[in-house]
């Protein structure tokens, strides 16, 4: 008389389960340097040079401008503000307030992105 | 027309609260990272402030308000750019350089890159940026001594030496961080209040700068201490004593409009309203001209002034001792606010030597003969004021114009000594020579020299620093070809600048190298390491990873790994 085969529960599995791939973390796929980490990183990277180019552009239109309209247009360089000559009060002070606002600007977008690409990051 | 007792004083004053600033660092300095990097400790305000004291340097407390004495209008392209440099910084470097977690220029190019050969290129132009930046902070002392106490002009140049080797080996980076911190709020105060007293005096005189030649303000007498030539824009009766293109003359001298040879030892008398003989190296212009963008008489000038905004601000990123100041932030974050911090500092400390300037072409136009407008801030008190109050602000300014040598040249040792050291050099060995040198080399303006070396930063490290944080495909053999190739046009243009006169377009080229200078550089990176794509370094991306990812990230894989 051989033993009945113990028996064996069968169960519908669990969909939700088998769907969701194994927990892998973006900051470990960064980390290991594969595919997915690298779209993230170049995705972070591309953002902060645009940034950077926009600034440096900024700064170039500001400054070349400036030297341009001072060598071709007479008008600004004949306008008086508060008895001063307008090229004076350009380049000796009111330069700086923009190059400021730039500059802050600009920390303040690097600081953004960055917290987008760390948003990302944890959402997964 | 010295004070000798106040000005020492403030000199004497200085120095010691340098030496004393280090001393009580001493205490504080126990690691080799505090000695180099302050243990990357300090805080954004006092970073700033330091960071402002380190580049406020002989070529901006003295230099700017010379040149714009002599140059007008162009010469405020000087301030307007070493402020932006630090804009670019911001946007383009701040941050990944202070994540590389290198000290040096030559350390990111080993991290990045992996070759001694980038590093030892570096090295080399590290230390030749430094020379090039340090001779005219001793330049500066020599002058200000001379000009402010009568002391021998060696003397100035050994004080400061002197003051830095001491402080700096006995408490390395922290304690110059505080003292430059220091030195920063001295230098503007010092710079701010004779300001503000001298533009009381001026609108209490209601005095006007006209469209004409520079004329004496008040009767003056010049005594050359070296042969000069001159131009005379119109003819004009002096009353000269010594000797007048070879002859000698003792009384009122006729002299026809143009140039005439005076020599050593010539005494100049100007009564108010004698136009002013000029140096034939400045450009010896109508106010009105003066006023004008493009008036100041170089050739070239529209060319000169766009290739000098291409050098300053893209060599700000390049020059060794203030790239230093970035690893002493505790993050990239703080990098950045540290360099917004110095912008606004800076922007502040600009607006001071300008005034400087302007009422130095109306008060003491007499520096135009001999050539040495750098005096300008120191002579100009004494002269507007007069009196106790003239001799206190004079003595004023010269306390933080010996900040500005003392700090600039503490950090331009304490980097380039990192780096010698690093290169198994004994520094030591190498800074009687270079005094030496210094003493022997023509004088020229500050402002200038300080130019010429943010220049050769601008065409070596600015496309090294920007290719390497955002060009993950930058090779070995590519970034070692553009900084060869920058640095040997760039130094080129600078030798030959400093050592002959070039007239026309090669003169002005050669003057300004930027312009063509710094793109070469970078199509030689980016052409070397297209070229050689598999000496790109395997470990690249990770570099890049470490460059750019914020901090958080690194925490956050931590307690994945603990967790």
């Amino acid at each position: 008389m051989s033993q009945p085969p113990p028996r064996v529960r069968i169960t519908h599995p669990r969909t939700e389960a088998v769907r969701r791939a194994p927990h892998r973390p973006a900051a470990r796929e960064i980390d290991e340097q594969t595919q997915l980490g690298d779209v993230y990183m170049s995705s972070l990277i591309r953002s902060q040079r645009r940034l950077a180019l926009v600034t440096c552009a900024a700064v170039t239109i500001l400054l070349a401008g400036t030297a341009l309209i001072g060598a071709y247009s007479a008008n600004f360089v004949s306008a008086r503000v508060f008895g001063l000559p307008l090229p004076w009060v350009v380049l000796g002070v009111g330069i700086y307030p923009l190059l400021i606002a730039l500059g802050w600007w600009t920390m303040r977008t690097a600081e953004r992105n960055e917290r987008a690409f760390l948003d990302l990051v944890r959402r997964r | 027309m010295t004070h000798g007792p106040a000005a020492t004083i403030a000199v004497c004053a200085v120095a010691l609260a340098t030496l004393l600033a280090g001393s009580l660092g001493l205490r504080r300095a126990r690691t080799a990272g505090d000695f180099y990097v302050a243990s990357r400790s300090v805080s954004p305000p006092w970073n700033a402030a330091a960071i402002g004291g380190e580049y406020l340097s002989a070529a901006s407390y003295l230099g700017v308000a010379g040149l714009v004495l002599a140059f007008g209008f162009d010469a405020l392209w000087y301030p307007v750019c070493y402020t932006a440099g630090y804009l670019v910084l911001l946007a383009v470097v701040a941050a990944p350089l202070r994540r590389s977690g290198a000290y040096t220029l030559p350390d990111f190019a080993q991290i990045r890159l992996g070759s001694t050969a980038v590093r030892g290129a570096s090295s080399v132009l590290v230390a030749l940026i430094g020379w090039l930046y340090l001779v005219p902070q001793l330049q500066g002392a020599s002058l200000t001594l001379h000009t402010q106490t009568g002391a021998p002009r060696w003397a100035g140049g050994l004080v400061v030496v002197g003051v830095v080797l001491v402080a700096v080996t006995v408490s390395g980076m922290r304690s110059i961080t505080f003292a430059q911190a220091l030195q920063f709020w001295l230098k503007f105060a010092a710079l701010l209040v004779p300001a503000l007293v001298l533009v009381g005096v001026w609108h209490h005189r209601d005095d006007a700068i006209d469209d004409g030649y520079p004329t004496a303000a008040e009767r003056v007498t010049v005594t050359l201490d070296r042969a000069v030539t001159v131009r005379l824009p119109v003819a004009e009766e002096l009353d000269v004593r010594g000797s007048v293109d070879g002859a000698p003359v003792a009384g009122a001298a006729d002299l026809g409009a143009g140039e005439h040879r005076l020599a050593a030892g010539t005494r100049i008398t100007l009564e108010r309203g004698d136009v002013v003989p000029v140096r034939t190296s400045l450009p010896a212009q109508p106010n009105g001209s003066w006023l004008r963008p493009l008036g100041s008489g170089t050739d070239h000038p529209l060319y000169a002034s766009l290739s000098l905004v291409l050098a300053i601000c893209l060599g700000t990123m390049g020059l060794p001792h203030v790239l230093v100041r970035f690893y002493t932030n505790p993050d990239g974050r703080d990098a950045r606010r540290t360099t917004l911090a110095v912008l606004g500092l800076l922007s502040m400390f600009y607006l001071v030597p300008t005034v400087f300037g302007v009422l130095g072409r109306h008060y003491v136009p007499d520096l135009l003969i001999a050539g040495n407008t750098d005096a300008t801030v120191l002579t100009l008190p004494e002269r507007m004021v007069g009196g106790g109050a003239g001799v206190a602000l004079g003595a004023l300014v010269t306390a933080g114009a010996f900040a500005a040598f003392l700090s600039t040249a503490s950090g331009l040792t304490v980097s380039v000594a990192g780096v010698l050291s690093q290169e198994m050099v004994r520094p030591r060995e190498r800074r009687p020579h270079e005094d030496l040198r210094a003493r022997r080399i023509r004088a020229f303006r500050l402002a200038a020299v300080v130019g010429l070396a943010f220049a050769l930063a601008a065409a070596t490290f600015c496309p090294l620093l920007v290719l390497g944080i955002w060009w993950p495909r930058l090779s070995p053999p590519g970034a070692l070809a553009g900084l060869l190739a920058g640095g040997a046009l760039a130094t080129t243009a600078v030798l030959v600048t400093m050592t002959s006169e070039v007239s026309g377009w090669p003169g002005a080229l050669l003057a300004q190298p930027a312009a063509w200078g710094v793109p070469i550089t970078f199509v030689v990176m980016v052409i070397g390491s297209l070229v050689t794509p598999r000496r790109v370094p395997p470990d690249a991306g990770r570099v890049m990873i470490r460059l750019h990812a914020p901090e958080a990230l690194a925490a956050d894989l931590r307690d994945l790994t603990r967790g």
